[in-house]
């Protein structure tokens, strides 16, 4: 048994990755849940969000302004995607994988080329540390654990408790009926897919200055919130989020006790064995 | 319907007796191409045989591929054991992979099982490297073993004609209709008393035997053995080549390998990332034909194609 010095510190990251994850997942489940698409090109609406604050940063150097105008960027090519990719699609289930995995090529090689294959980091835009009783821990993590969590809980009364959330769930429940009710299910629709795309932006730039840029990084973040979201349970903006966190502690804890190469190893053997024994994730939404 | 399973045969015969004519005249370069057309071609054979006639997404079967790729390599490097050998010691072992792993991920049902398979390939993954004292992961291992290419491609033929024809079979057979019934209404399918999942779990061993057997060969034809054949990239090919050719259709796999090889081939040559065409390529492809394009035929003309 490591010290509870670790051990709070495994706990701690865990829960900055973990609402950071969350803030991605939540746009892939969204689309999954309403849209009833499997977008493969999420990850790299978190990448251009990376990518584009490093490049506002360095023009400008206000990070704020980055946190402002990238997901903005990366919502508005989100409704260029819907626009000429999905809707004439109808949004069906095989063929907007391969369209948009297209799109994940697309994305992916053209930021190669305007940006180039290194990877870019930019400078938090505070420091100082928060000092805990065994250790120092990075304020500006903590800044970005909060706003992650804000803009979850955001979401959520979103979700639950505006007429833009009651349209939404109604389109999810039934599209026809939806329909008929005079519900604009295809504006429904962009409205989820861009709000999903902006927060997966929002993650990417909080991220730069921990991490770094680079143009092959959304896929990971992909897989992470393909499985957060089955995990979770389809569609349900709770179980994403606790899934997330599930999978962000369990990264740091089994991270103290093995080599890297093996912790992800037997993180990704639970995962699955989780997933085996409760077929609908842990959250079934289906039940209620 | 005499006639019409004469016609099914004929054009299946058919196209492998041209694939047999075309390596007269091939380039040499194009000549090796077709021979990895025709292995990948076998993997989506393979593929199909889950997604398109069960129904089954898989997104891990890159683990089956690498089983049967290391599984022949690792033999033939380490102990010099002889090629024929090592094929059957590659299929046998991704076999018995996909038999270990069919039981407790046909537990699950829909995407979960995507994210299970999915889990389960990237493991297998993490394992290359895990092991990379044996695998040398990303350096890849060059085996002893070299096959003249007029004979790599007829073997690359005789292994893709063997899975086209025994798809072809197996589909128009009880069984297969089964497994199309199982796709299409499982609880009806139950109740006629045909148990879901051992029916599922033959297919899936089935799927991942032949991309074993397609990874095996590609190891001791190609005399290469790497890691970058175990991850995600190649479980995402089987399913982007199927859904292009048609999920479904028996020849659609083989199609689909084709286009996106010299769609990439072609793109690559005009552009340093030709990603980017390819996925341009990608969105128009599917926006013309949603099904896939032998799926999208089948259903606009060619009703009988199986």
């Amino acid at each position: 048994m490591p010290f509870p010095g670790p051990l709070a510190l495994a706990l701690l990251d865990g829960t900055t990755n973990g609402l950071l994850l969350a803030l991605t997942a939540v746009g892939f489940s969204l689309s999954f849940g309403i849209l009833r698409i499997v977008n493969v090109a999420h990850g790299e609406f978190f990448m251009l969000g990376a990518v584009l604050a490093w490049a506002v940063v360095t023009v400008t150097g206000s990070f704020p302004l980055a946190l402002l105008l990238a997901p903005a960027a990366v919502m508005a090519l989100a409704v260029g995607v819907d626009r000429l990719v999905l809707r004439p699609l109808r949004y069906a289930a095989q063929p907007t994988v391969v369209a948009t995995l297209g799109v994940l090529y697309v994305l992916q090689q053209l930021t190669l080329l305007l940006y180039g294959p290194e990877a870019r980091g930019i400078a938090a835009p505070f420091g100082g540390t928060v000092e805990f009783p065994w250790f120092g821990y990075s304020g500006y993590k903590l800044a970005i654990a909060g706003l992650s969590a804000a803009l979850l809980s955001a979401l959520g009364v979103l979700l639950r408790g505006t007429d833009l959330g009651l349209v939404m769930r109604a389109t999810r429940q039934d599209p026809e009926m939806a329909v008929a009710l005079g519900v604009p299910v295809e504006r429904v629709y962009t409205t989820v897919f861009a709000l999903g795309a902006g927060l997966a932006a929002v993650a990417g730039v909080l991220v730069v200055p921990v991490q770094q840029a680079h143009y092959l990084m959304g896929l990971d973040v992909l897989l992470l919130s393909f499985v957060v979201v089955i995990l979770g349970g389809l569609g349900s903006l709770g179980g994403t989020v606790v899934a997330s966190l599930l999978v962000g502690w369990m990264d740091g804890f089994i991270s103290l006790f093995f080599t890297p190469t093996l912790a992800r190893i037997l993180a990704t053997l639970v995962v699955a064995l989780v997933l085996v024994v409760r077929r609908g994730g842990l959250w079934d939404e289906r039940a209620g | 319907m005499r006639v019409q399973a004469r016609r099914v045969w004929g054009l299946h015969l058919g196209v492998l007796v041209g694939l047999g004519v075309l390596q007269f005249l091939l380039p040499p370069y194009h000549h090796g191409v077709v021979t990895r057309i025709l292995l990948f071609g076998t993997y989506a054979v393979a593929y199909n045989l889950l997604l398109g006639y069960t129904g089954l997404l898989s997104l891990g079967h890159a683990l089956y591929f690498a089983a049967g790729l290391y599984g022949a390599g690792l033999p033939v490097y380490y102990l010099g054991l002889d090629a024929v050998g090592a094929f059957f010691v590659g299929m046998l072992g991704s076999m018995a992979v996909a038999a270990l792993l069919g039981i407790p991920a046909l537990r699950t049902a829909g995407l979960a099982f995507s994210i299970v398979t999915l889990l389960f390939g990237q493991t297998g993954y993490l394992l290359t490297l895990y092991f990379n004292r044996i695998t040398w992961a990303d350096q890849g291992l060059t085996l002893p073993v070299q096959v003249p290419p007029p004979l790599r491609y007829n073997l690359a033929l005789l292994l893709f004609g063997s899975a086209l024809l025994g798809t072809l079979w197996l589909v128009r057979s009880p069984f297969g209709r089964v497994l199309m019934g199982l796709r299409e209404h499982e609880e009806r399918t139950h109740l006629l008393g045909y148990d879901p999942f051992l029916y599922r779990w033959t297919a899936h061993l089935l799927s991942g035997a032949l991309s074993g057997a397609a990874g095996a060969a590609y190891a001791l034809l190609f005399a290469y053995v790497g890691n970058a054949f175990a991850s995600v990239l190649y479980s995402v090919y089987p399913l982007l080549w199927v859904l292009v050719g048609g999920a479904g259709t028996t020849l659609g796999p083989l199609l689909g390998v084709a286009l996106v090889t010299y769609t990439v081939e072609a793109a690559s040559g005009l552009l340093n990332a030709y990603l980017v065409v390819v996925g341009i390529a990608l969105v128009l492809l599917i926006r013309a034909f949603p099904q896939g394009i032998l799926g999208s035929l089948r259903d606009r003309r060619w009703r009988w194609l199986p």
